[in-house]
């Protein structure tokens, strides 16, 4: 069960486990903790997220990672705790800042900006706009050729999220995997370095699901890095090249997809209370089937949500 | 009953300083409520500024209209960062507690006795426009056709007024047709979004803040030309006029402030010279003529319930937009 412990691997810096160091980290944490009252939802020792690959970091419900995520991209502060980000501190740097130096997230519930066109909506993640200064905007020929040039740019992605059709309707008659998608291809305008994905696959169609991995696949062949949270391991095992385990606020394994799940401390996470069950009979519940039960289960839900609304 | 009078009124309401004050007021919000997603519950505080600085600058410190008009402005940006800098880091509901607070503050204060060699406290300010009157090059006479019959002095105020309002709804329109407005809007719809985007959205909550309190500055300078300035003018309800009108005209529209004051004025003159002629001529009886005045802000209540079932984007606004609960 601890192979993993003591196993190396090309992205790895030394042995594979918890808190390893790799060749070559795009983000560095250290000493990273987060408390709400009594709960100490996230408290990472060390961690170092891999550049140009796609990284995905799972672990329960509740386990700490949207928490996580929020520290590490300045939407919620730390209790202690201090990251870089290409070298670069980014602990108590405020969202806006972080995203303009490249590493732009998306949410676990979607935000998109209804009653902003779908193309409006691309063309405001977009950085560098003069016009989006008071005084230059009143002067449209001070901004106009960035605008075209945008513009061109937004209509590509859509093209490549076949989104293009919908470019001039109100983002809120989008559905919600379309709603996942235009996020997506937003936090794209700004060509960033590294784009943080909070649960992508979540409430989409399953007919969605497979463009969604190809696109994050897309990313990757593009330079930049990913990281992603799901709790699904089969997504994880499709695409990712290097897992990182949470629970508790923890982070309780690393390794590469095809041997994490093997590791004892992920299955305690995800088992929990049963942890004296053999490992064949993990296989069987953590497989396909339930995958896409969840994701049929999640879509039905997500339409019930918004046949109420 | 004598119906032309009561027409007439009603119709001169259209071109009138006060609607064209409020239609600027409105703008105002337009700004911050309509594109911006923020909560002023205080446009009637930011419109006590406007005319007290103007008073003040006239009155106390004889200081020639241009001057007034420049500390006009600078009160409103000032009493905008003052109301905006606590708050709107946090919550929403956090600015439309303190706007409401501190328009309430502003009118207490200006009404103190302590202060009234500057204020004029409870009886407020008057004899204040003369320079702006001097400035009048319509020569002396009376001009105009029917119900729009006015002297050079009413015509000089009406246009200035009315110009401020065009400049107002130019400036506007050209802001949210830019990438400023789309981030603005963006804001409004969901700032974290907006913030994960890399834009700095405390920034352009702020920026929105001022553009629409100094708008709402100089719909208070509007205001008072015809006028006295009196603290009573400035209580909450006139914040809510300028909230129905903005909402009958359509929120996050061009024209909608503007045909939203002038239905607003014209719906309650028409309303008050109707009843008021009900209760002189004996038809109604049960209402005393104080009463009379009191019940066309019921038809407007009224009015604004049929408004929000019947059309609640307002008379401009897109109704697709409003469909979606978001
Ligand atoms: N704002 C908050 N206030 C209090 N508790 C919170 C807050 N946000 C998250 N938590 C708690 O922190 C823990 C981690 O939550 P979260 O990061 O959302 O987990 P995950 O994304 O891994 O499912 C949970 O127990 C959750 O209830
Ligand atoms: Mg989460």
């Amino acid at each position: 069960m601890s192979d993993t412990a003591v196993a190396s691997h090309p992205l790895v810096d030394g042995a594979v486990g918890p808190g390893c160091k790799k060749v070559d980290p795009i983000v560095v944490a250290d000493g990273v903790t987060r408390q709400f009252g009594g709960l100490k939802a996230v408290d990472v020792e060390h961690v170092e997220i891999p550049r140009g690959q796609i990284t995905a970091l799972i672990g329960p419900n509740g386990a700490g990672k949207t928490t996580f995520f929020n520290l590490l991209t300045g939407f919620d502060k730390p209790n202690t705790g201090s990251w870089s980000f290409e070298g670069r501190s980014l602990a108590r740097v405020p969202a806006f800042k972080v995203a303009r130096a490249g590493m732009v997230r998306t949410f676990q519930l979607t935000k998109s900006l209804g009653r902003l066109t779908v193309l409006q909506n691309m063309l405001l993640g977009a950085t560098k706009q003069g016009g989006e200064n008071f005084f230059t905007a009143i002067v449209k020929p001070l901004w106009a050729k960035r605008e075209d040039e945008i513009t061109k740019r937004a209509e590509d992605l859509l093209t490549r999220f076949k989104l293009d059709a919908k470019k001039d309707d109100y983002a809120a008659s989008l559905s919600g995997g379309q709603r996942k998608l235009l996020e997506m291809a937003r936090a794209l305008m700004s060509e960033p370095t590294l784009v943080m994905l909070d649960e992508p696959m979540a409430g989409v169609n399953p007919a969605l699901t497979q463009s969604l991995l190809g696109h994050i696949r897309g990313l990757k062949e593009e330079g930049m890095s990913v990281l992603f949270v799901e709790h699904d391991m089969h997504m994880v095992r499709h695409i990712s090249d290097w897992v990182i385990v949470m629970a508790e606020g923890r982070i309780v394994a690393e390794g590469p997809p095809e041997t994490v799940m093997t590791d004892q401390a992920v299955i305690d996470a995800y088992l929990g209370a049963h942890h004296d069950e053999d490992l064949g009979e993990m296989e069987v519940e953590l497989d396909l089937p339930t995958v896409e039960e969840a994701e049929a289960a999640a879509e039905k839900k997500h339409e019930q949500q918004e046949g109420n609304h | 009953m004598d119906w032309g009078t009561i027409l007439g009124n009603a119709i001169s309401q259209i071109a009138s300083p006060t609607t064209a004050a409020y239609a600027l007021a409105a703008i105002g919000i337009s700004v911050h409520f309509g594109y911006t997603g923020l909560l002023n519950f205080g446009q009637a505080g930011f419109m006590a500024i406007g005319a007290y600085a103007f008073a003040i600058a006239t009155l106390g410190f004889g200081w020639p209209v241009w001057a007034a008009l420049l500390m006009v402005i600078l009160a409103s940006v000032v009493f905008a960062f003052i109301l905006g800098l606590p708050t709107l880091r946090l919550r929403a509901d956090y600015l439309a507690i303190v706007t409401i607070a501190a328009a309430e503050i502003v009118r207490y204060v200006v009404s103190t006795t302590g202060l009234t060699p500057v204020t004029g406290g409870a009886s407020g300010l008057s004899g204040f426009s003369g320079g702006f009157y001097a400035l009048n090059p319509i020569p002396e006479g009376t001009y105009g056709f029917g119900p729009f019959t006015y002297t050079a002095d009413g015509w000089w105020v009406r246009i200035v007024g009315w110009t401020l309002v065009a400049i107002a709804t130019v400036l506007v329109w050209l802001l949210m047709r830019s990438p400023w407005g789309r981030v603005v809007k963006g804001i409004r719809e969901d700032e974290d979004a907006v913030r994960s985007l890399g834009k700095n959205v405390y920034s352009y909550k702020m920026q929105s803040l001022v553009l629409g309190g100094v708008l709402g500055g100089l719909a208070g300078f509007v205001f008072i030309l015809p006028r006295a300035v009196q603290p009573g003018n400035y209580g909450t309800a006139l914040t809510f006029f300028i909230y129905t009108l903005l909402l009958l005209g359509g929120a996050a529209t061009v024209f909608g402030p503007i045909v939203g004051a002038m239905i607003f004025w014209v719906v309650l003159s028409l309303s008050n010279g109707i009843i008021v002629g009900l209760v002189e001529s004996g038809i109604v009886s049960f209402l005393t003529p104080d009463q009379a005045g009191q019940i066309r802000f019921i038809i407007v209540g009224v009015a604004l319930m049929l408004l929000v079932i019947f059309r609640p984007q307002g008379i401009f606004g897109n109704k697709k937009e409003l469909s979606f609960s978001v």
